[in-house]
Order: structure tokens, then sequence, then C-alpha cells
């Protein structure tokens, strides 16, 4: 498995997931400056970190939506290459048409930063065949805008299509998202947008391990 | 002011609304041996302000212990520096943004959390981590939630963005802070110990480089405002807070480590206090060289700019280096990938003086030293201040445990979760001991090694009794830090005082740095960096001042040789033997339970013995180190039972309390006396660590068994969610309220 990390202007998880990475998959990402005008031709999975690309100026990845390298990301989409988007790489994601709906302000209105306890509504997937449905697992937030918005039909077709692969638990929502979802797929499943962090998983001395096995059902599908 | 106004003569009118006094005004004019011009006296006035000269500190400041084997920058530079070995370096520093941050709390806040972060990147290293001291009004003063909520959003905003976990910190509430809150932001960075960066301009001839953001005319003056006291139109102050780009920042940062990488760096610094003034004369001064600065290539924000408008501003987000001659265009490129502004701006020179060339005309020509090092230094007279009224007798109240609940859910002791649940303090994805235990816990990524960190100080002992209170903060950090099995390195100041120009406020500086001092030889614990904000003092209606209490605020470093073997507070298990740490007398005097509970301020401060402090503090680290106790919490405000009640609530476990209690109940249970620490250690090896202390002259008693969940005093007995219920929802509920 040969993954690429995106680097965007205040990308701020760049280094996370790289670890993350490359002690599950035994191999390190290539890091990508946002202004190249391509993808490696060898990547086999590409992944938009977190952070605070363009600052959140105008919306939450709006304007990262428009790098250079996001032409070549989405023709590689087009093509079938997994994508991987973490927070706010799920909310470039939505901005550049990859994925339905969007990521608003928190209901709150203030940024939270906590463990959250998710359900695994999706296990047939490159992302997480390792777990099972219905498991809950624990991995930490970190966002001042998670809340996902759409449309009914959007909604409805998300859940009817089973392309909501995790949800807060009941109860747990940290950010008021429609119908508790944390993270959704393309109909294709090849692309997977989630606002909780499982780099930050994937580590008992910080508090959690339950991410681990999402590198791992890649790791698995991938090579 | 025009053009034509900054190349006026200046007055002595002038000088004093730029904040200097006559004497001042005489001496620069004896100096230079002419009258300067106004750009010449603005440049004047911030490098001679408090802020930047420390001119009433200086003399106290100087008795402070900085040295170390292990120190390998003490005070002088943007920030300390010290040795954690294998090569590795941590720079960090505190620093106050008090006065911006009552005007505007959130641009106050979050500019004083990148003003903090540039110290520390500006030396090399990649900052990991932030914490932050506040103090605000009482929380039922209108301005408090205000103020809470925009200081607390204005730090996220910067530190979330730039991806530097906010990782500890403290808050009091106080009415001595209701028109003069503090803000104190500490930043911890990383580096290689043979890859710092200093600020000298060394060398002639060497092209000057501004990177970052734009000049604009932001902040003209903050570090006049930020050396005088606040009258009833603080408000009116606004237009001289600066506004922070946390995005600019995360790209300078990048850009900078980046650049240090090579070796085309002679000499950098950020522009903070006082921007460009302060970098340049600062930078010239530790490198015995001149600068000639071209101001029409400062890159500015808006046309029309005069030479004493870019001086003064405070724009943030900027740094000035300078560097080895044909090295720009390697660094330029840099730059411009980041999407920064580069422009060399001047040379260095062997004249020694500051030159401003701006349209053809040289607008300033001053000698270095006279700005840097001619600055005054005063010795203030101070007085010692009035002793507080003697302990009068101290009810016992109906209910230990009643009392208990009262003081786990009042102002200082509530929960701060509503607060850290605003920080990302994950990020890094390296914080291995989160906000709310007794020291932070950071690992240094890729090594079996964290550095531990806290920040520490109880403003009301300071008040009635400031070098008791100078102690007790050094030996809390202190006791911090061993308390997660950290071998406590060093610390960073921020001396948040009043008004300097009064002696009994003077006094109170004069004595806590004795304090301070004092503590820190006793413990090893040298100071290597800090900040120094006075004038905290507020212009009531009624004509009187209301100063702060005296808040030095310590930040204390760490080092955990093995992260594996670290202590929290949380009780682990059930059955577990309870063990105190240290002597109880009972000092009711200053604490919690006078204050909450009987609305009482009396008494002395608890003795601070330095001796126990260091005795205690290295028994309950090597327990740790060698992993015989993984549960540990220092015992301080609101005494033993409240230490007990936050184990409790941190494991979701109880405890069955069976204490050899000598004296009142209620003096034993909730007293403040210092060195203390409780532990847990399993059944089976209580015995052999009882004996351990003993043999190592440290006093230790147990005092009871974890389990249950409720904890069970005498007859008596409370649920961890009768006391967890109030504790997290007090402030919650005054924010929504």
């Amino acid at each position: 498995m040969k993954a690429a990390v995106i680097v965007f202007p205040a990308s701020n998880c760049d280094r996370d997931v790289a670890t993350a990475l490359t002690q599950i998959t035994g191999r390190s990402p290539a890091m990508v400056w946002h202004a190249n005008a391509s993808v490696p031709g060898d990547a086999d999975l590409i992944v938009l970190p977190g952070g605070f690309s363009y600052g959140d100026y105008l919306r939450a990845g709006a304007m990262a939506a428009h790098s250079p390298i996001m032409q070549d990301v989405i023709a590689r989409a087009q093509k079938g290459t997994p994508i991987l988007g973490i927070c706010n790489g799920f909310q470039i994601l939505c901005e550049a048409g990859l994925l339905p709906g969007a990521l608003i302000k928190n209901a709150s209105l203030s940024f939270v930063c906590r463990p959250v306890n998710l359900t695994v509504e999706a296990a047939n997937t490159m992302f997480t065949n390792r777990y099972a449905v219905g498991q809950t697992i624990s991995i930490p937030v970190a966002h001042g805008m998670g809340n996902y918005v759409a449309d009914e039909a959007t909604l409805d077709a998300l859940e009817d299509e089973g392309l909501v692969a995790l949800r807060y638990t009941l109860g747990d929502n940290p950010n008021g998202a429609a119908r508790n979802i944390a993270g959704i797929m393309n109909r294709e499943r090849t692309i997977l947008g989630l606002m909780p962090h499982p780099e930050r998983a994937c580590d008992n001395a910080l508090g959690s391990e339950d991410g681990k096995a999402l590198f791992m059902s890649l790791l698995g599908a991938l090579s | 002011m025009k053009h034509e106004d900054t190349m006026r003569p200046g007055t002595l009118e002038a000088a004093k609304q730029f904040g200097l006094n006559e004497a001042e005004w005489a001496n620069i004019l004896r100096l230079l041996n002419r009258t300067p011009n106004m750009t010449e006296l603005g440049i004047f006035s911030v490098m001679w302000s408090e802020h930047c000269s420390y001119k009433s500190s200086r003399v106290h400041l100087r008795t402070l212990p900085t040295s170390a084997p292990w120190v390998i920058q003490g005070p002088g530079e943007n920030a300390g520096v010290i040795d954690i070995g294998d090569g590795d370096a941590i720079v960090f520093k505190m620093e106050s943004h008090n006065h911006p941050s009552f005007i505007e709390p959130f641009q106050g806040a979050a500019t004083g959390v990148g003003g903090i972060m540039r110290d520390v990147f500006t030396m090399g290293a990649r900052p990991i981590a932030m914490l932050n001291a506040l103090r605000f009004g009482e929380p039922e003063h209108p301005k408090t939630r205000h103020l809470l909520a925009g200081v607390v959003s204005g730090i996220g905003s910067y530190g979330n963005c730039m991806g530097v976990p906010t990782v500890g910190g403290e808050v009091n509430f106080h009415k001595a802070y209701n028109g003069n809150i503090l803000v104190n932001a500490m930043c911890v960075g990383l580096a290689r110990a043979d890859n710092i960066w200093l600020s000298a301009a060394k060398g002639a001839g060497n092209p000057v480089v501004y990177v970052g953001s734009k000049t604009g005319r932001d902040g003209i003056h903050g570090a006049t405002m930020a050396s005088a006291e606040f009258s009833e139109d603080a408000e009116e102050k606004r237009p001289t807070v600066q506004v922070g780009d946390p995005f600019t920042e995360k790209l300078l940062l990048e850009a900078c480590l980046e650049l240090m990488a090579t070796d085309a760096i002679i000499g950098i610094q950020d522009m903070g206090a006082a921007g460009l003034t302060s970098a340049s004369c600062e930078m010239a001064a530790k490198g015995g060289a001149g600068i000639e600065l071209w101001m029409d290539k400062v890159p500015q924000r808006e046309a029309g700019m005069t030479a004493y408008e870019m001086m003064l501003s405070e724009s943030q987000e900027r740094m000035l280096m300078v560097l080895k001659p044909g090295r720009e265009a390697e660094a330029e490129r840099i730059f411009r990938k980041w999407e920064l502004d580069f422009a060399v701006i001047g040379i260095t020179t062997d004249t020694k003086r500051i030159v401003l060339r701006h349209h053809g005309e040289d607008v300033c020509d001053l000698p270095v030293n006279v700005l840097a090092d001619e600055a005054p230094v005063y010795e203030r007279p101070w007085v010692e201040p009035p002793r507080p009224a003697p302990l009068s007798d101290v009810p016992a109240p109906p209910s230990i445990l009643g009392v208990l609940k009262q003081l786990v859910a009042s102002p200082d002791l509530a929960s701060r979760r509503w607060i850290w649940e605003q920080y990302d303090y994950s990020v890094m994805a390296d914080t291995i001991q989160k906000p709310g235990g007794d020291a932070a816990v950071v690992r240094v990524h890729g090594t079996g090694k964290a550095v531990a960190l806290t920040t520490d100080v109880t403003p009301r002992y300071c008040q009635a009794d400031p070098y008791l209170g100078g102690m007790q903060a050094i030996a809390e950090a202190y006791r911090n830090l061993s308390a997660v099995g950290a071998k406590p390195l060093a610390v960073t100041d921020n001396l948040n005082f009043g008004n300097p120009q009064k002696p009994e406020i003077m006094g109170q500086f004069a004595l806590a740095v004795r304090g301070l001092g004092e503590a820190c030889r006793a413990l090893d614990f040298p100071i290597v960096s800090g900040n120094v904000s006075l004038y905290n003092e507020t212009l009531l209606p009624n004509g009187q001042y209301q100063n702060i209490l005296p808040t030095p605020a310590i930040g204390g470093v760490g080092l955990l040789r093995d992260w594996r073997h670290m202590a929290t507070i949380a009780f682990k298990a059930e059955g577990e033997a309870v063990i105190l740490i240290g002597e109880t007398k009972g000092h009711l005097g200053q604490s919690l339970y006078l204050r909450e509970i009987l609305q009482r301020e009396d008494g002395t401060p608890p003795l601070v013995d330095l001796g126990s402090e260091k005795r205690n503090g290295i028994f309950v680290r090597t327990l740790i180190e060698a992993g015989q106790v993984t549960t540990a919490h220092d015992c301080a405000d609101g005494g033993l039972l409240v230490a007990i009640a936050e184990m409790a609530m941190a494991g979701g476990i109880g405890a069955e309390l069976a204490a050899p209690v000598n004296g009142d109940p209620h003096a034993y249970w909730f007293g403040e006396d210092q060195a203390r620490y409780v532990i847990c250690v399993p059944q089976s090896t209580a015995h052999d660590i009882l004996a351990q202390a003993d043999a190592a002259a440290v006093p230790a008693a147990r005092i009871g068994t974890t389990g249950g969940e409720m904890i069970i005093l005498d007859e008596t007995n409370i649920s961890i969610r009768a006391l967890k219920d109030p504790h997290e929802a007090w402030l919650p509920d005054l924010m929504r309220r």
C-alpha cells in the first residue's frame, strides 16, 4: 500500500496521519504539497488530512477544494483511487463535490475536542472491514465545523444505500450532525469522509486504539 | 500624524503623551545632545517603556537564579532553552496579554497566543504544547462571562488552527480582577540542542530581511498602553489591539523551520511588542552592530504610512532576520512557497546606529546603545505591605462532607472542562496526560521521553504574604511535576502586579521575587525566561485604584525519562491503600475553606518548608519512576479531602477514609499545608512503601482504602455522583446564564 498525504497550507494533522500510516502499514506515505499538479502515479490511497486549510477562512475546506492538486485528486477519484478525508479533509471532499452535503458550525457554536463513541454502520467497505457492524468504538473529535447537513432526500439516499459508515452513538453527538452522521462514503464506496480522528486513536497511551482497524482495513484491502 | 509632523522636533508634552516622564525626556536630550524628532521620540517611548525596558523590575529580576547544568539559554533571548538529553532541547516561555484581552478578549487572547508561539519558533523550536494561566473577576460581575467566553474562544481559535495542542493551565476568579483580567500564555517547543537560533545581528553588510504579514496601522503604541494603568475609558483603547491571523502564523512557522534547516540565518527575532522598533534595536544591540532600514521596502498593508507608523505598528505574524550575504534568493524561495511576504528592507552596518531612510530622507538616526542599554533602571522605593489580620477562631462546619460538596463546586475548584474542551488538546497525537490532572504530559515525538507541564500560583497567598506566596508558587509547580513522575527542570515566570510607583505594590513585587528566587535555588529549579506585566490596576468611579492580587504565575517544565512510568490523579482500582505523604498541621489561614465557606480572607498563608518540598517530591517521583505508584495527586487548594474527591471523581472509584486526625477535623481535612501528596498503592506493598518513607524521613500515613462509589468518612458518606454533578455543572451553568 502506497499512500499519499496531501498537505494544504495550514493542514495540521498531516504528520499525525503519516505517523499512524507508517506505524500500521510499515511504509511512510508520500507527502504531497497542494500546489503540485499531480498525485504520485503509484499512490493507491489519497489522504486529505485534518487541519485548518486556508485558516478555514470563507468556509472550512472551501479554498482548499480549489487548490491545484485537487484537479488530479478529482480525476483519480473518478478512476476509483480510494480517498480518505479526515476532519478538514472531509470538509474539503464535500466542498469539492466528491461527497454530498456540507459541514457547518457545531450546534454549540463552540469548538469541541473530546473522545466520542461511534457506532460502525457499514463494515463491508475497504475502510471498515476490520470492524463489525454495530460495534461501538471510541475516537476523538476536534472541530468547530463538524455539523453534517444535507437535504432530506440526500440523507435518505445515504441511509438507503448504506453509505453512512459511522454514526455518533445515541446521546454522544458532539456537533448536532443530521442523523448523528460522523462519516459517509460515495456511492462506489471508494471515498470516506469522517469528522473523528482515527489517527489519534492508534495508541493506548493516547486513550484508544480503536482507530487502528481503519488503517488495517485499508492495508488489507490495498495490498 | 502626517509625515511632516513626524519630522518636527519632539517636545516634553509629546514625550508625556507617549508615557515618558520629565526626567526621562531630559535624559534623552542629554544623551543625544540634540532634540529628537517625533519619529525618534516614538521609538524612545516604546524602547524605554516598562514593557520593553523592565525599568522597574530589572534590579529585582537580577537576583533570580537562572543557571543549572541543563540550562542552554537563560533569560535575555526570545525564550529559555533547556537540555533534555539525546540532543533534544525544550524552548519555552510565558507571556502576558492582559490589557489587550480586557479591551477585546477574543483578539487580545488570540494574539497573545500567537506572540508567545513566535517567541518559541524564532529560536528554531516546533511548538508542541500551549498552556494558559487566566484570572477573571467575580463570576457574578457583569463583564466576567463576556471576557471568559471571548478569551477562551480566542485562545482556542489561534492554537487550534496552528495545530499545537493546548494541554493545561489554570483559572481563578476574584474581584480584584474585575477591571483587569490576566491572560498569560505559555508555549513549549521542541528543538535540537545544536540548532538553536538567537537574535543577534552580527557583522556589517548583511541583508536585513522582513518576512510574514504586511505592516498595517494596528497596535500602534501597544507597548505603551501595556505600561500604564487602566481608567474607565479602557474600551476606547480598542484600536490599539492587534488582530490575529493564525493561518499566516502557521505558514510563517513552517517557512521559518524550513529555512532553519539550512545555515542561511545569522540572527532572527519576531516582531512582537513595539514591532519593527524593538526587533531591529534589540538585534543590533545584541550583535554590537548598526542597522540601516529602507522604509520604502517594508511590505505595507496600506499606502501612505509614515516611518513612525511602520516602526510602531504591532501588526502580527512578522519576523525580522539577518541573513548571510548571498543567501537571499534561497530564503525567498522558501517564503514564497509558503505564500508569505519577503523583502530585503535594510543592511547591517558598523556604525552602531539605527538609521531609517524613507523617501530618500533620513528620518531617524539614533545610537543603538542609548535605546537599548541606556534605558532607565529604577530602584523604586518599596515598603512591606500590611500583614493580613491574624486568623481568628475558625468554627467547625455542621458536616465535613457537606463542605466538601460545596467546595468542589466553588469557582476556584469547579471543573474547567467547559474551557479545555474548546481547545484541541490531542492534535500532534502525543498528549498522554490531558487537562484536568496535576500536570499535562506530552511525549517527545518518536522517543520514550515526555515533558510534564504546569502553571501555578495562588494569588490569595501572595496578597497575604508576597514572600511566602512567591515561594509557594514555585513549590506547587515543583509538586505538580513530581506528582506525575517528572523531574522538575526549569521554570518561566510571568509576574503580574499593580502600579510599581506605589511603594506597597513595589513591596509586593520585591518580596514575591525574593520568595521565588529562594524556592528556585532550594529546589534546583532555575528561571530561564519570563515576562513582567505591571500597572495592572484600575481607576474606579470613586477615584480609588483597584490593584490586582499579586500574581507571579509560574510555568514549570519537567522531564519523564520513560513515559510509560507516569502517574495520574485517578483512582485506578478498588481495594488500594490511600497514603498521605507530608505533614498535616491543619493550616486554615487564607484557605478556600475560609473564603468559600466562611467568606473570610484572614490569616497567614501556609508556611513553605523547602526542605520538605524537595524530600517529599523526590520520594514520590522515585516511586513513580520505579513503577511502584501510578496514582498520585498534589494536595493543594481546598486541602486533603478535596484532593481525595478529585481522585475519586477522576477514577469513578470511591474510598473509605480512616485517618489519624489530630486536632479539629475541619482543619485536618481542609487545611492547606504544603509539601503533601496523596498516593495509592496495592495493599500488598503499602507496608513497604510506608517503611521506605520512614527511611527517607518523609512523613507518610495510611488514610484509607479505595473502593465503592462513595466517599465514606466516619459515619457519613457521599456518592461520587453527588460530588461530580455540581463539580461539572458550575462553569457550564455560569456560562449559560
